[in-house]
């Protein structure tokens, strides 16, 4: 073992031993990195958390956690850490979930996951079936949303400040001066998840080609007319060369800022 | 209120006085959200029979910055400097479970002089946290000296954080792989001599109040939290010890070189507000003893891993290779890449087990990275631990366990 992370007693056995007493609700059993995690069934949650503490004592619940997979068919991984002060080890415990399905509460086996649960239901929105007192607890009063869903942008939807006219708090859009950015490391020769610009012309796959036309006149991208009485003082005819906007183009192969 | 007169007005009788008494409702306060014995933005609804409370519910995440989901939009290394401000009494042990957390996935080795640096200024880390909690809490329960003594400690080992990296208070100095860079030899001596002072400061100051009938009128029997109950409330550090649990993690889970060390774990015997405060005065002479070990035993050598697809070159090695230009580069740019898996790591905080649940993708962001704070759980339990008790002893029970908000609400 090179890195000099907290070492816990000996894993050896113990996977094999707690699989079976989870029996027929262990769906899967992952060790690695010197940890051990269960995949229970959620209905059977709180009958295997409490067969853990009360026969193989794992005495504190440290800490429960959402994880938000998207694409998975049920989004919401629920870990539940476990540790045993007797047996100095710890383990995972995990359940899956949807938005709308509810995981039942463990408070009744430990009165610390009220607020744990609090936090996984203010953050992720995973409803929890026998918490009693499931309000929000880190966000605002009235805030909206589940935040930590990876469908959330990272700078919200809302911004507060203090109104000097309406002499309150005012909650307004989010404004911001500058993009969000987020750049994508990815090596090409790595296999970068987009076409890199330019290589569309190799496999024949060239964007379909555009003719930029100017057939009306609004096409030009041509302002009003300039000022009459500053055509009439100059020669009367050389004020054709008013600055035009040059016309935004879309250029639709500079994508490799965009990230994945 | 003038409501209520008129009710009293109409309800005196004189010749039948027992009339006017009326039935009292409880009374429902806000203790904070800007209190200075909350201990930064922490709001309770109280509601009080009298003076004595009889439901607290607090109201956490006034400093609620989402820290867990900005980690997951940076790099690693660019997501250390956020541990520094969840615990902002304790930045370094903050960013200990985080380094270690990153280590353990990427399996990495750190050398010896590395790790006795980041065991010396965890445990530098630690008086430095208790000298401004012990502080705090006698000024809670009404003693103003001994928190001016103790903080001129925490002044002292401010100073030792900023010669070691730079920053009094956010180091952002343990790196994956190690320490940002080494100190200098004299700054170990100085830390050596400053080993020999304090202790007399420091026991100065503690003598006011040990021993003072004030103190101990206003902290023993107060919030009595028995064993089982600190387990199941999901207690840690000197909170469980408090109650008479021998837990620390630096001992039977040790990282680092904490298996090296030798120190004692301070144990309280019946739980309250006293027994917690007594066992982080003792937590820091215990803290000094490894201090003076880490001094005694530290090699030479480098402090922080070689491997240059994690740990940055130094500067003046880049003036000459190429190669480590390049490393510098993709490092301070995309980072590095740490493998798919997940790992929980708890260390031994000031304040109890601090866990980080990292969940990488093997991208070079984390996907998830969950803190587990020290507070949530202590805080948790303040209805069941100030139900019965009077009003002023809210601020001793939350004085001895120790919350941070940067921490709490993250």
């Amino acid at each position: 073992m090179a890195h000099s992370a907290p070492a816990i007693s000996s894993n050896e056995g113990v996977a094999a031993k707690l699989g079976k007493a989870i029996g027929a609700a262990l769906l899967e059993t992952v060790e690695a990195y010197g940890e051990i995690s269960f995949t229970v069934e959620r209905k059977k949650l709180s009958t295997v958390l409490e067969k853990l503490r009360e026969k193989h004592e794992y005495q504190q619940l440290v800490e429960i956690a959402g994880v938000d997979y998207p694409d998975r068919p049920e989004r919401f991984e629920v870990c539940y850490h476990l540790l045993s002060l007797t047996r100095n080890h710890r383990i995972r415990v995990k359940v899956t979930t949807d938005e709308d399905t509810a995981v039942p509460s463990v408070t009744h086996i430990w009165e610390v996951a009220g607020w744990l649960e609090r936090e996984v239901f203010d953050m992720y929105g995973v409803l929890f079936d026998g918490n009693t007192d499931l309000r929000r607890i880190l966000t605002d009063y009235g805030f909206q949303g589940y935040p930590f869903r990876k469908d959330f942008p990272l700078t919200g939807y809302v911004e507060m400040r203090y109104s000097e006219e309406a002499k309150r708090v005012v909650y307004e859009p989010v404004k911001l001066a500058q993009d969000f950015r987020s750049f994508d490391f990815m090596s090409p020769w790595e296999g970068a998840d987009y076409i890199l610009p330019g290589d569309e012309k190799v496999g024949g796959e060239a964007p379909p080609a555009t003719p930029k036309t100017t057939d009306k006149k609004s096409d030009t991208g041509a302002g009003k007319k300039a000022n009459k009485e500053a055509a009439k003082k100059s020669d009367g005819k050389a004020t054709k060369a008013k600055a035009r906007a040059p016309k935004r183009t879309k250029s639709g192969t500079n994508k490799s800022g965009e990230g994945k | 209120m003038s409501d209520y007169l008129d009710e009293m007005d109409h309800l005196a009788d004189s010749a039948d006085p027992t009339v006017g008494d009326l039935e009292i409702q409880n009374f429902t306060i806000n203790f904070g959200p800007q209190h200075p014995a909350a201990h930064g933005v922490l709001r309770m609804v109280m509601e009080l029979d009298g003076e004595i409370v009889e439901r607290v519910d607090p109201h956490i995440g006034l400093l609620h910055r989402g820290t867990e989901k900005l980690i997951e939009h940076k790099t690693y290394l660019q997501a250390l400097p956020y541990f520094d401000r969840l615990d902002y009494c304790s930045p370094l042990a903050m960013e200990y479970s985080y380094v270690l957390a990153i280590e353990k996935l990427l399996d990495l080795e750190v050398p010896l002089r590395g790790q006795y640096l980041r065991v010396l200024f965890a445990e530098l880390t630690r008086i430095c946290n208790h000298m401004l909690n012990l502080g705090a809490h006698v000024m809670d329960v009404g003693a103003m000296t001994p928190n001016i003594w103790v903080f001129e400690i925490r002044e002292q080992c401010l100073e030792f954080f900023e010669r070691a990296s730079g920053a009094r208070m956010h180091s952002a100095w343990f790196r994956p792989g190690g320490v940002h860079r080494d100190v200098p030899l004299k700054l170990l001596t100085d830390i050596a001599d400053w080993l020999d002072e304090f202790p007399t400061l420091f026991e100065d100051a503690m003598s006011l109040v040990v021993g003072n009938r004030i103190f101990k009128q206003r902290n023993v029997n107060i919030a009595t939290v028995s064993k089982d109950d600190a387990v199941r409330w999901g207690f840690s550090g000197p909170v469980l010890r408090g109650s008479g649990v021998a837990w620390d993690l630096r001992k039977s889970q040790p990282y680092d070189v904490y298996d090296r060390m030798e120190f004692d774990v301070p144990v309280g015997t019946s739980g309250d507000c006293y027994d917690r405060f007594m066992v982080r005065v003792e937590e820091v002479r215990q803290s000094a003893r490894i201090m003076r070990q880490c001094l005694n035993e530290m090699p030479d050598g480098p402090v922080s891993s070689s491997d240059r697809k994690i740990v940055p070159p130094k500067r003046a090695e880049m003036k000459q290779s190429m190669e480590a230009l390049i490393h510098h580069f993709k490092l301070y740019t995309e980072g590095f890449h740490v493998p798919a898996g997940e790992v929980y790591v708890a260390t031994e905080s000031p304040k109890g087990e601090f866990g980080v649940y990292l969940v990488s993708d093997g991208t070079n962001k984390p996907y998830r990275c969950k803190i587990r704070p020290t507070a949530f759980s202590h805080l948790q339990a303040m209805d069941f631990m100030t139900k019965g008790h009077m009003l002023p002893d809210a601020t001793a029970i939350l004085g001895a366990i120790d919350i941070v908000f940067g921490e709490c609400d993250r």
